[in-house]
């Protein structure tokens, strides 16, 4: 036994070979089937591609892509009907504006709050709910708009100012309600990056006397700039492709205005009130959904581009 | 902690108790249905339904009812709108369509193309209403008038601009209306103006919404907007309808049951339509369910703020559906 | 903690700022900077303040509203145009359907992506960037866009499944999948490589490793992926809208059956006449929101007991 065993750990006696004794064809089966299920995102991209590509390019054939981009009026239903895009992607920009308005102070001060400030248990109470508000649903916060905000608004807007006053819709509405909407995503990828700054550079610059205000605004918040950068361009792809809330609190008048408190038509909202259940595949109607959906694709499809480039560029610099 | 663990377990058993509560309530939906006769009958099968939002509540209603003496037929109700409903229906999705108004040539023509054979049953009457706000000392406009509000071309601003209306009110006018999907929309459109998808497009659109214009007209001085009888009745304190000066008659009509029904109402006086399709009506369970609606229909319509047929519009629809029913 | 490299960018803009520090530090500045301070800190919490305050005028506006309806008539009760007899059981069992399905679909791809990904994926190789690229995009598209995705090829051909629950779970799954993937890899990720060299040191085969070593121990990251996912894909109304999610039916729903959904049916109710019907619509979003909480913090729960430290 003990001779076969050094026989075989001498080098000039190892013929064994290394491969498995059988092909293994079930790993082989098995490498199939996941890369089958690894495929099937890009077969989803592919699939929204061409869903959203095929019926554009008839639109496209119908109404020159000069009209639909730089025209101001968008009646598509009407007689006769208008295909300038203008005005509801306007719309969906001044939500969002608003939305950033509210949500870049409110989570950024809450992140840099989190961060510097809290005390643990603070923070074991606060991160919670921060989770929790991103956990609601979007109708939630789509009827809140319209039963809390709208009203609210009314009451405090002074008269004619800025286009008002305001009624039943507005932007601002819509705008306040996605901005609550999206202060979770600023929150807490902003205090991810603020945290992964190093203690060090913290340390320092106590040792040397600073006070917390000074470190947080001069020596963290710029360390972590490209991670909170990061956090803002995803909140406005959110809220750029948010549709309940539009659909519920800001209207289905494409007007094109930057007033706070008109009522305005976004883009997610066209959709959603065109595109319900049937529409026949060949009609005017449904290239034209199709042609704003895919406007709505790139604008997001950009801003997560960017938004993926910024956090590898943070991530990089700590792996 | 003690507290989370706590608050966790709870939650559990909350969730748990939803589901089982939801699975587990099938027994009292029976005691819901209401005078509809007790007995079991037996027609089975399922029956889909879509079509205007203005209908939909009534045929709801009614298959609800159905339904608790008819449990074996599964009826599905969708409020895609006229037109997105008249699509559905024209290629055989569904076996009846709701609608606010009567079918198009275009529509029929597509229906003609894919054989669809279908009949235009009237089940309702609405009045399509004209509500102003309270503080408006309008009582009556006439077809002429309200164009000059709506019409495409040139609206009329402020209240001062509208020929004949009480000159004391000058306020802005503020248009609250449903969008260009609805077949109130259509119905609207074509009777003030003239024509379908004709109209002002410097409007406050609500969508599918007509809850809001209940709301913008009530908050805006010179507030005008327009929907079915229903949101009136259910909001009249805080709303005045218009009585319509009748083309024919001359005389201003309020919008009202009787009116609606003698047609003096007019031209906003509207029917209400079931479009089934002719093949699927010859049997059971479509025959059985639109049998029981046109029994039914008067006794539900008033509940959900419908105006019922008069007896020679009932007797009319249910000798149309015998005919279909062979 | 990472290793600190004095080459970094990021490294560079802390030095600057550090310095600057220490220079307006050393330079003798009046201690007004106390009363700066303050109002800097109660402003930061003022921030936190606001969003908690978000959440409870939120929660607390739709308890004041919906109050008189928060029974269990809510949930016992079938969708109805008589408000005193409308509730969201059917909408409820569709929900149920939907989720079920969407679970079934979920988790295999899900995890599947996951391990192919960490597992048999090379780091550097193009078509692991390629799916990992899409993975992140398809995170950010708008639901909306899936629901036209759903409309487009689902419901119509090739699929051609029509407008019942399948389609709806099919769509919510494309969804929510990059989140299920996401975690997953963490999960799969956190796994030291030790355990998975030991294993094959022994003789196991991949696909051994994997099933006996890594997942058992990744599932409990994978189980936190998925609730969080169909939390997300419960609250979902507008992806169902293209996909004609029926607003009425008078029958219990099914897997082949026309289907309707909880958050469609409180859309519904928001246009509906009777003032009930808002009340009605309150409380349904409350117990949306009641829910996703339960499933969030069972979520969290499970995420900090099972979590295995190496």
């Amino acid at each position: 036994m003990e001779a076969r065993g050094l026989e075989a750990t001498s080098p000039a006696a190892l013929p064994r070979r290394l491969e498995a004794p059988s092909p293994r064809y079930g790993e082989k089966v098995i490498y199939g089937l996941f890369a089958a299920c690894a495929t099937l995102s890009v077969l989803t991209t592919t699939a929204i591609v061409i869903s959203l590509v095929v019926p554009s390019i008839q639109f496209f054939g119908d109404v020159p892509i000069g009209d639909f981009l730089f025209g101001t009026d968008w009646g598509p239903s009407f007689q006769p009907p208008s295909f300038g895009v203008l005005p509801i992607v306007v719309g969906t920009l001044s939500v969002t504006f608003w939305g950033l308005i509210f949500a870049i102070p409110i989570g950024l001060g809450s992140a840099i709050y989190l961060s510097e400030y809290a005390s643990p248990r603070l923070r074991k109470i606060v991160k919670p709910i921060l989770e929790i508000l991103a956990g609601v649903p979007t109708i939630a916060f789509g009827f809140f708009a319209l039963i809390f905000i709208t009203p609210q608004i009314q009451k405090i807007w002074p008269g004619h100012f800025l286009g008002g006053p305001p009624l039943i819709f507005s932007v601002l509405a819509g705008g306040l309600a996605i901005g609550l909407m999206i202060v979770p995503i600023i929150a807490s990828i902003s205090e991810d990056a603020m945290s992964a700054v190093p203690s060090g550079l913290r340390e320092g610059a106590y040792a040397l006397g600073a006070t917390r205000a000074k470190i947080a605004t001069k020596v963290v918040f710029p360390a972590a700039l490209s991670g909170i950068v990061a956090s803002v361009i995803l909140a406005i792809s959110r809220a750029i492709g948010e549709t309940m809330v539009v659909l519920i609190a800001v209207g289905s008048t494409p007007n094109l205005t930057f007033s706070p408190v008109q009522s305005v038509q976004a883009m997610t909202a066209f959709i959603g009130t065109t595109a319900t259940g049937d529409i026949p595949t060949g009609s005017t109607i449904y290239k034209t959904i199709f042609a704003v959906a895919l406007l709505l694709f790139l604008m997001t499809l950009l801003m997560n581009l960017l938004s993926i480039r910024l956090v590898r560029k943070y991530r990089q610099v700590y792996e | 902690m003690i507290l989370r663990k706590s608050i966790l377990a709870a939650s559990c058993c909350g969730v748990l108790a939803i589901g089982v509560a939801a699975c587990g309530g099938s027994s009292d939906d029976e005691s819901s249905a209401s005078g509809g006769g007790s007995d079991v009958s037996g027609l089975s099968g399922s029956i889909r339904v879509d079509g205007s939002s203005t209908v939909g509540p009534l045929t709801q209603a009614v298959a609800e009812q159905f339904s608790g003496s008819n449990p074996d037929v599964d009826v599905t109700v969708g409020q895609a709108g006229t037109g997105g409903g008249f699509e559905k229906f024209c290629v055989g999705e569904t076996a009846i369509n709701d609608a606010s108004r009567e079918i198009e040539p275009e529509e029929a023509a597509i229906c003609k193309k894919n054989n669809i054979p279908y009949e235009g049953l009237q089940v309702a009457n609405d009045a399509l209403t004209v509500v102003v706000n309270p503080n408006n000392p309008n009582t009556c406009l006439s077809v002429e008038q309200l164009a000059s509000i709506w019409g495409p071309d040139n609206p009329a601003s402020s209240w001062s601009d509208v020929e004949g209306t009480d000159s004391s009110f000058s306020a802005d006018i503020e248009r609250f209306g449903p969008g260009t999907t609805s077949g109130t929309f259509d119905y609207f459109t074509d009777a003030i103006n003239g024509e379908e998808g004709v109209q002002t497009k410097d409007y406050n659109n609500v969508g599918e919404n007509d809850n809001q214009t209940v709301t913008g007209v009530e908050g805006s001085e010179g507030g005008i907007g327009y929907f079915g009888f229903s949101y009136y009745e259910e909001n009249a304190s805080q709303l005045k309808a218009l009585e319509i000066k009748n083309p024919d008659t001359g005389k201003c009509v309020a919008p009202s049951e009787e009116t609606v029904r003698d047609g003096s109402y007019a031209p906003l006086g509207r029917p209400l339509f079931m479009y089934p399709n002719t093949d699927d009506a010859a049997k059971d369970p479509v025959k059985g369910f639109l049998t029981y609606y046109l029994d039914n229909v008067n006794d539900i319509a008033p509940s959900v703020g419908f105006i019922t047929l008069t007896d020679e519009q009932l007797k009319k629809s249910q000798d149309t559906l015998a005919s279909m029913t062979g | 903690m990472a290793e600190y490299d004095p080459q970094t960018a990021r490294a560079q803009v802390a030095m600057a700022g550090a310095r600057g520090v220490t220079a307006e530090v050393l330079s003798n500045q009046p201690r007004k900077d106390v009363i700066r301070n303050t109002i800097f800190a109660s402003l930061l919490f003022l921030a936190i303040a606001i969003a908690l305050a978000g959440l409870c005028l939120l929660i607390g506006k739709n308890l004041v509203d919906g109050w008189s309806r928060l029974n269990l008539d809510l949930i016992t009760q079938n969708n109805s145009s008589i408000p005193e007899n409308a509730g969201l059981r059917n909408a409820i069992i569709g929900t149920l359907w939907i989720m079920a399905f969407v679970i079934l679909m979920l988790v295999p791809i899900g995890v599947g992506t996951a391990i192919f990904l960490e597992e048999y994926g090379n780091r550097k190789s193009r078509i692991t960037r390629l799916i990992e690229l899409n993975i992140q995009n398809l995170a950010g598209v708008p639901s909306i866009i899936y629901g036209l995705l759903g409309l487009a090829f689902i419901a119509r051909s090739p699929l051609n499944l029509g407008y019942v629950i399948l389609t709806a779970s099919l769509t919510l799954t494309l969804l929510v999948l990059p989140v299920v993937i996401l975690a997953s890899r963490e999960a799969i990720r956190a796994v030291p490589p030790s355990i998975r060299e030991g294993s094959l040191a022994l003789g196991a085969t991949k696909w051994q490793t994997i099933r006996r070593q890594v997942l058992p121990a990744s599932i409990p990251g994978i189980a936190t992926g998925v609730i969080l996912a169909i939390s997300r894909a419960i609250g979902e109304t507008a992806p169902l809208i293209p996909l004609g999610a029926a607003t009425f039916v008078t029958f219990t729903p099914g897997p082949t059956t026309d289907f309707t959904a909880m958050p469609v049916v409180i859309f519904n109710w928001v246009k509906q006449s009777q003032p009930e019907f808002q009340t009605l619509a309150a409380a349904g979003v409350l117990l949306l929101i009641a829910l996703l909480i339960v499933m969030n913090s069972f979520a969290i729960w499970l995420r900090n007991r099972y979590e295995q430290t190496w």
